[in-house]
């Protein structure tokens, strides 16, 4: 695979039933380039949290899957809100999400720290009335 | 432990895949919180349930989760049953409560998963 692969999806805000169809689709071509399933699964992972992420708490926003021959960034972006405090956004256990959210299975708190240990590398930046962008790493 | 045993112990109903009764799992993970189960679950392993929206296919098709039991008698909705078939995910509901489930499966001689570092 000499060429770089581009996912691009866009994620609507509380669209619960498509909700999983960007990572759904990622896992997908990842399996059919042939990556590796362990990369394969960690990748799964942090798209699905990501996607999960901008349903639940985001305005909108998109997640981009670049493809390249020794690893795979993905970068998820919004339109805002913002996180007001990263830090505490990044602990195990620490959520916002309301209690519908929690009847659903998630906002457990574990979003962000699963994506960040799922990543070799991981950064999110973050400014409140602007957005967030988190971008994620996965050497193959 | 295949499927069939699995249906066998806990009398379950099979919602979907029939025909993939000799499918192995290894350990069982009992959890309503996808956020968990996308954390600490491993492939080979079968999830015990009480929470029924399309998102449990979804979190299951992440991290190749075979196979699903509905407990307390829970039925997932059509779109759930849609989404498993399209991914090959068998399936299962039981009467029993979460904790008789777990502890059927237990005796019966399924794993847990090891998640032993969670508390430092």
């Amino acid at each position: 695979m000499g060429e770089m692969v581009k996912l691009e999806y866009r994620v609507s805000s509380e669209d619960f039933e498509r909700a999983g169809d960007a990572s759904s689709n990622t896992k997908k071509v990842l399996k059919k380039i042939g990556i590796p399933s362990d990369v394969i699964r960690r990748a799964a992972i942090v798209t699905y949290e990501a996607e999960m992420n901008l349903v639940i708490h985001s305005m909108g926003g998109e997640i981009v899957v670049e493809i390249f021959p020794d690893r795979i960034i993905v970068t998820a972006k919004d339109f805002g809100p913002g996180i007001p405090d990263v830090d505490k956004a990044m602990q195990e256990g620490y959520s916002t999400a309301p209690d519908r959210i929690r009847e659903m299975g998630f906002g457990a708190g574990m979003g962000l720290p699963n994506m960040k240990k799922c990543s070799d590398d991981f950064s999110i930046e973050s400014e409140v009335g602007v957005g967030t962008e988190v971008v994620m790493t996965l050497y193959i | 432990m295949n499927i069939r045993q699995i249906v066998e112990i806990l009398k379950a109903e099979v919602l979907t895949g029939e025909d993939d009764m000799e499918k192995e799992v290894k350990y069982a993970f009992g959890a309503d919180l996808m956020s968990d189960v996308l954390a600490f679950v491993n492939e080979k392993t079968v999830l015990l349930t009480g929470l029924t929206n399309p998102q449990v296919i979804r979190t299951a098709e992440m991290i190749d989760i075979s196979a699903i039991v509905y407990v307390r008698g829970k039925k997932p909705d059509d779109a759930s049953i849609m989404l498993a078939k399209e991914n090959n995910i068998t399936l299962l509901r039981t009467s029993f409560t979460l904790y008789t489930t777990s502890g059927l499966l237990y005796s019966a001689g399924l794993q847990g998963i090891d998640v032993l570092g969670v508390i430092k």
